[in-house]
């Protein structure tokens, strides 16, 4: 049951993206297509879930023991960027389908706000491992379903008359005005 | 202060802007905007990890090897936004409180590197801090304006000081997510318009 709540809050009622505001820059410049969009998306699921891990390892057997909780920002932005690093190495490695498939993608995400965000809200809320992970994966979920809804809408705002002065950006944000709105109708299942 | 340094100094504040122009640093942006003095909040201590990042890495640009270049860079702004951070809770709780997550996330804003990238590691320490307070300026400013414009009609008040009678209902949704979105896109439309009427 407590799995079931962390994963509906996470994903519906408090949306990574739409009521967070974390991972707006992936968010807003590869939701273009819904094929990319859901390659980005599962990208940072993936990274997500594993510097999760690593971080609340690291945390709870390090920073933690040896008093270092100030060193919190700094040791977790180099585990992320060193782990993008290796999971882009490992999966070049053995798998080149998924690599040509998420390949472009997890560069971009060390600069992912998402992914520094969950990690040290998943160690502010005192999460143990397990559902932290949780966590973590229904977050990284949530901005995927997020991203793909997004770029569904905006292939169909192509091919509509948009007019001059809300071109690109403004009607981008508009869009994700209206389904942040939408996303707050869950807002009633927290409670 | 000749022409170049003045160049480098203003170009952050419209030309530009980091937020309205560049579109970087949104989940800040949109995250704290929900009152004028947390976007002043927000802006100053991204200005201040600006500043300092800037000169940091403009004085050791020619140590570093190009290889390692952008994790040295996000060591030396993760540290100094630890600083601020720690500054922030001892001098500012409230403000530290209301900023929350975003301050450790100011480390993967896209303008701090950006501007290591682009400007800091090409150019040297007086330019580097004049380009970083341009920038810092712009973000502030438009942040500023943004977190006024939810806040006067979301909350009916600026800087806490109430506007509105008691009988006039503020428009709740402006200090809620999708508020922010709004406001941010409405306020691009005019600064557009504004910019191609000069």
């Amino acid at each position: 049951m407590t799995y079931l709540l962390i994963f509906i809050t996470a994903i519906f009622v408090n949306n990574i993206v739409l009521s967070q505001f974390l991972g707006i820059c992936p968010f807003l410049g590869v939701s273009k297509k819904i094929s990319t969009a859901l390659g980005m998306g599962f990208a940072v699921m993936f990274v997500m879930t594993v510097s999760t891990i690593a971080t609340f390892l690291i945390y709870h057997s390090l920073l933690l023991p040896f008093r270092l909780e100030y060193m919190t920002t700094v040791a977790f932005i180099l585990v992320i960027a060193a782990l993008v690093q290796m999971v882009e190495i490992i999966i070049k490695k053995v798998s080149p389908m998924l690599y040509q498939a998420l390949g472009i993608f997890l560069p971009l995400i060390t600069t992912n706000c998402a992914v520094l965000g969950i990690a040290i809200l998943t160690v502010q809320k005192n999460y143990a491992l397990l559902p932290g992970v949780c966590y973590a994966l229904a977050s990284a979920a949530g901005f995927t379903l997020a991203i793909v809804i997004f770029a569904g809408i905006r292939e169909r705002l192509a091919y509509t008359k948009i007019p001059a002065a809300l071109k690109g950006t403004p009607i981008a944000l508009i869009t994700a005005g209206l389904l942040s709105m939408a996303f707050m109708g869950f807002a009633g299942i927290g409670h | 202060m000749d022409k170049t340094s003045y160049r480098n100094l203003t170009r952050g504040i419209v030309a530009e802007n980091p937020i309205l122009v560049m579109m970087l640093g949104m989940c800040p942006t949109l995250g704290v905007s929900t009152s004028a003095l947390n976007g002043v909040g927000m802006g100053l201590a991204t200005l201040l990890v600006l500043i300092f990042s800037n000169s940091a890495i403009s004085l050791v640009k020619n140590i570093i090897p190009p290889m390692v270049r952008i994790p040295s860079f996000i060591v030396i702004i993760a540290s100094i936004v630890t600083v601020v951070d720690l500054l922030m809770a001892a001098y500012l709780p409230a403000l530290h409180a209301a900023l929350g997550i975003y301050i450790p996330l100011i480390v993967v804003n896209c303008i701090i590197l950006g501007r290591a990238e682009a400007f800091a590691s090409k150019n040297n320490l007086w330019q580097s801090v004049l380009d970083a307070l341009g920038m810092g300026i712009g973000f502030t400013l438009a942040l500023t304006v943004l977190g006024a414009i939810r806040e006067i009609l979301g909350n009916g008040s600026l800087f806490g000081i109430a506007l509105l009678g008691e009988d006039v209902n503020p428009i709740l949704l402006f200090i809620m997510p999708p508020g922010a979105f709004l406001a941010l896109a409405a306020m691009i439309v005019t600064f557009n318009r504004l910019r191609k009427g000069n």
